[in-house]
């Protein structure tokens, strides 16, 4: 069960707890050597999704196959994937050494063989210097690096990473961030990794797969999901922060005119209806901050700042629109308090969506 | 809260004061040769300790108190962990009646259910032997473990345990390998307060307990109801060993376990 | 679907139903405990009780007829909780401030924890023994009260009812002590300190802070330190007055199940020792449950 796979089928697979439907039919084809991120908040169903892989949740219905082989009624310990734990889960009372060994003395691989092989982790993962201590004398980033190299050694068909660097502050979380890339560019593992942090997603998957309430919502590239969230939610969870609700008021092939907040808007179509409510969203960033000289435009906002956060060259503004709604925007321009400005957005960057 | 701080420690420190009183009297009278009515006694000896040694068997009593003793650490540390661990692990319908019924053991006084279990081993002619104060003495001591365990094992992470089978291991390796070393100290600190909670258990062992397997405190309460055909002195010299021994399991379980432990882990089941 | 399917994927879905249950494998790790008390606790236990109601002589309920309206008999639940209320009330009371001084780190901290915890290896004998002595007409206690000329003539103090509740107070104060204190150690310090800052007394932040949330934990205190006063048994008959005013419910039990033989009245005597043993821990758990029993911040 530890050769590399070509194709890994998720088929219709549900979890239940209880009365609660964690999981609803979850359908994803995982290829050989991909890197796939599971995203979206918590209680969506990623973590419970990763737990049925791994083995270590029964499924309450569907199929997990390998390369057509079913493997969803095999224990854990029986399919032969590697696993990173959110809370690393390191064996405490191993040494460094021991832990990463762990795995290869339960599948009896020869001594020699198992000193080589850990060695190799400990080079990959630099922690050759710290192989002696035991998991309370490392400090968190270097407790992840020994829960990487533990589920790596063995070379796994699948990796599967749980939340790995949540636990991590800020500045570490970039550091390993990179460092697992590097990981699975290097040796290639198919790995399947979770988290509610959609930069991070962005930044090591090759493929997203957004998720809400037990559903998959969307499965794309980066640049896919980012650029063309398929509803409101995802689009909410990629950073189009301002959803306005908004009314159709004609459409034209892939473009869609609403009027939000007393304006009217055009903006790309992302299945939104043709009549009738809908919302529209937004980036921060898209707000562009019209010159008080500039002409009016009939599809300007109007609003008054309220809050400005310095975040070094931008800043993040909060500004109030006439009807109560607030909008969230960044900018160049130095604004404060009391500010009445003028916002724009190009009509490639209004994104309408069904309510 | 000055006068209150005084008043706090002046009374810790009379309580103190009588305890050594109390102690130093049967202290002393064991090493006197003869003392009544007076401060200090006339002389001081060890003839008492060799005496009541002799004439209370007590190489005897001491073998029956190890014995029985070691029996009830080792059975109730088998019975007691998996219980312990399915406990701590599991929620299943009716496992509130069953922490329940494995906390009433400790909860009630042993007489209450010492003597019904005292008729029941009577009746399969258990009692009056070593195997009925084993069997007696389990029955606050097997609880005792599942009680003492329970927030051993809840504090090691069930995500460890998956960590393991993640990486190849099946349950018995599970077991062997990562639980057992995990749960040693759990197991030391249960052991070590069985030991002493046996050795000091008075009543289960007294309604159980025949003429050879008498433990250090049912000898040392006989010996007591018999005062008057040996002089005072074995009595206390008996009594300043029981204590000697309970103060050196004493020394050992405070190496291995936080003092409040000693009285009882009261896991909060609300 | 079809039939086929549907036997196949009935097995794992009820293994599935269970084990949401928290029902699997795992559980036979509690066959041996569950048999060992059902067998050692439950049914001699039960066998007692049924045996309590099959009289040498009488009704089904002769046993507890003579019981309450034999005066010898029945004042001894009177006896034992005039002892017992007390003993623990006041091991429990005196816990508190020593307890509360004892919660920070100090030198000495160690050694004061210790000695009060000595008192559980000393065994009710040595107590006992101790206390005839050092209690005695001429033992130390009374040299030095007639000494500082507090008394004119040496105080009684042993083998009456203060001789036991004495051995009781002495052996029941570093379990509540223990337990008082690793409650109070489980009161998070910052909750003080913060009451402080918004300009709390010490005795306000006691009274307003500490009690209501170390209230629950002296409950289950009170409750332990009562059962142990309760069930006071050798040191009643060593320090006491066993035939008079010591004569507590353990010594009926005993006597008349184990020197006059009368098994079925012993298991009387033990039941209703355990009926009024309940029925104080009820009462005692029925006021706990009015508290506040939520998170007190600290590791406990």
């Amino acid at each position: 069960m530890s050769d590399r796979f070509t194709e890994l089928t998720i088929d219709g697979v549900r979890r239940v707890f209880g009365e609660q439907v964690a999981l609803r039919g979850m359908d994803l084809t995982i290829k050989g050597g991909e890197f796939v991120a599971l995203l979206g908040p918590s209680g969506c169903g990623k973590s419970t999704a990763l737990n049925c892989l791994a083995g270590l949740l029964p499924l309450s219905g569907g199929r997990i196959l390998v390369d057509g082989e079913r493997i969803d009624q095999l224990p854990p310990e029986k399919r032969g994937f590697g696993m990173v734990f959110q809370n690393y889960a390191l064996f405490p009372h191993m040494s460094v050494r021991r832990n990463i060994a762990f795995g290869l003395a339960m599948r009896k691989v020869a001594k020699a063989e198992q000193a080589r092989r850990v060695e190799e982790a400990l080079r990959l993962v630099q922690l050759g210097a710290h192989a002696d201590k035991f998991p309370g004398q490392l400090s968190g980033g270097q407790q992840q690096r020994v829960a990487i190299a533990r589920a790596v050694v063995m070379e796994p068909p699948l990796v599967l990473m749980d939340e790995p660097l949540s636990n991590l502050d800020a500045s570490l979380r970039l550091e390993m961030r990179s460092e697992i890339r590097r990981l699975h560019q290097s040796l290639g593992l198919t790995t399947v990794y979770v988290t509610h942090d959609q930069e991070e997603a962005l930044a090591l998957a090759d493929r997203l797969v957004v998720m809400r309430d037990g559903e998959v919502q969307q499965v794309g590239t980066p640049q896919e999901v980012y650029a063309q969230p398929v509803n409101r939610h995802v689009a909410g969870f990629m950073g189009y922060r301002n959803l306005l609700p908004a009314v159709v008021t004609a459409t034209d092939g892939e473009h869609v005119t609403v009027t939000a907040e007393g304006v009217a808007l055009t903006g790309v179509n992302r299945n939104g209806p043709s009549s009738g409510e809908a919302v529209v969203a937004v980036r921060p960033e898209d707000f562009a901050v019209l010159a008080p000289s500039a002409p009016p435009q009939a599809d300007e906002l109007r609003a008054e700042v309220e809050i400005v956060e310095y975040h070094g060259r931008e800043q993040a503004v909060e500004a109030r629109l006439p009807g109560g709604r607030a909008v969230h925007l960044r900018t160049t321009e130095r604004l404060a308090p009391g500010d009445a400005v003028r916002l724009r957005v190009p009509v490639e960057r209004v994104l309408v969506f069904a309510p | 809260m000055r006068p209150a701080a005084w008043l706090t420690w002046g009374a810790l420190a009379f309580f103190l004061l009588n305890l050594v009183g109390v102690v130093g009297a049967v202290l002393v009278n064991s090493f006197s040769t003869q003392w009544f009515g007076t401060w200090w006694p006339n002389g001081l000896t060890t003839a008492w300790y060799a005496e009541a040694w002799r004439e209370y068997n007590l190489f005897d009593v001491l073998l029956v108190t190890l014995q029985v003793s070691v029996a009830v650490v080792v059975i109730s540390v088998l019975i007691g962990v998996p219980t312990a661990y399915a406990l701590a692990r599991r929620d299943f319908p009716g496992k509130k009646l069953l922490n329940l019924l494995f906390l009433l053991p400790i909860l009630m006084p042993p007489m209450t259910y010492g003597i019904p279990l005292a008729t029941v081993l009577y009746k399969f002619h258990l009692a009056g032997s070593m195997t009925g104060v084993i069997v007696a003495n389990l029955v606050p001591s097997v609880p005792f473990v599942v009680l003492t365990m329970t927030p051993f094992i809840e504090q090691i992470d069930t995500k460890i345990e998956s960590a393991a089978r993640m990486c190849g291991a099946r349950t018995s390796a599970v077991l062997t390998r990562i639980l057992a070393p995990l749960l040693i100290p759990g197991i030391l600190a249960a052991s070590i307060l069985v030991l002493v909670r046996t050795v000091g258990m008075f009543e289960l062992t007294f309604l159980t307990a025949g003429p050879d397997s008498e433990t250090l405190v049912v000898s040392l309460f006989y010996s007591v109801s018999a005062a008057g055909i040996r002089a005072q002195q074995t009595v206390d010299a008996m009594a300043v060993i029981y204590t000697a021994s309970m103060l050196v399991l004493l020394v050992i379980a405070l190496r291995f376990v936080n003092p409040t432990q000693l009285v009882t882990r009261l896991k909060e089941h609300d | 679907m079809t039939a086929t399917a549907t036997t196949t994927s009935a097995t794992p879905a009820l293994r599935h139903r269970l084990a949401e249950r928290g029902v699997d494998r795992l559980l036979l790790l509690l066959v041996p405990g569950t048999v060992f008390i059902a067998l050692l606790f439950l049914y001699p236990f039960l066998y007692g009780l049924q045996l309590s109601f099959q009289p040498n002589t009488g009704g089904p309920l002769a046993n507890y007829e003579r019981f309450f309206t034999d005066a010898y008999l029945r004042d001894t639940i009177w006896i034992t909780l005039r002892l017992g209320l007390p003993a623990a009330l006041f091991n429990v009371l005196a816990s508190i401030p020593i307890a509360y001084r004892m919660r920070g780190k100090f030198r000495g901290k160690r050694l004061i924890t210790t000695i009060l915890v000595v008192p559980i290896t000393l065994g009710t004998v040595l107590t006992a023994e101790g206390l005839i002595e050092y209690l005695s007409p001429v033992g130390w206690f009374n040299k030095i009260l007639l000494g500082l000329g507090l008394v004119d003539e040496p105080v009684r103090l042993v083998h009456n009812y203060w001789g036991v509740l004495f051995s009781l107070i002495i052996t029941g104060f570093p379990f509540a002590f223990l337990l008082t204190l690793s409650y109070l150690s489980g009161i998070d310090p910052s909750l003080e300190r913060a009451a402080a800052t918004l300009g709390a007394s010490p005795r306000q932040r006691f009274r307003h802070i500490v009690m209501p949330l170390l209230a629950p934990g002296l409950a289950v205190t009170f409750c332990l330190s009562f059962v142990l006063a309760f069930s006071v048994f050798p040191s009643a008959i060593m320090v006491g007055e066993p035939q008079g005013s010591t004569h507590v419910i353990s010594i009926a039990a005993y006597n008349t199940a184990f020197r006059d033989f009368d098994y079925p009245m012993g298991s009387a005597v033990a039941m209703i020792m355990a009926v009024v043993m309940l029925l104080v821990i009820g009462l005692v758990l029925l006021w706990r449950t009015t508290l506040y029993r939520g998170a007190t911040g600290g590791k406990g």
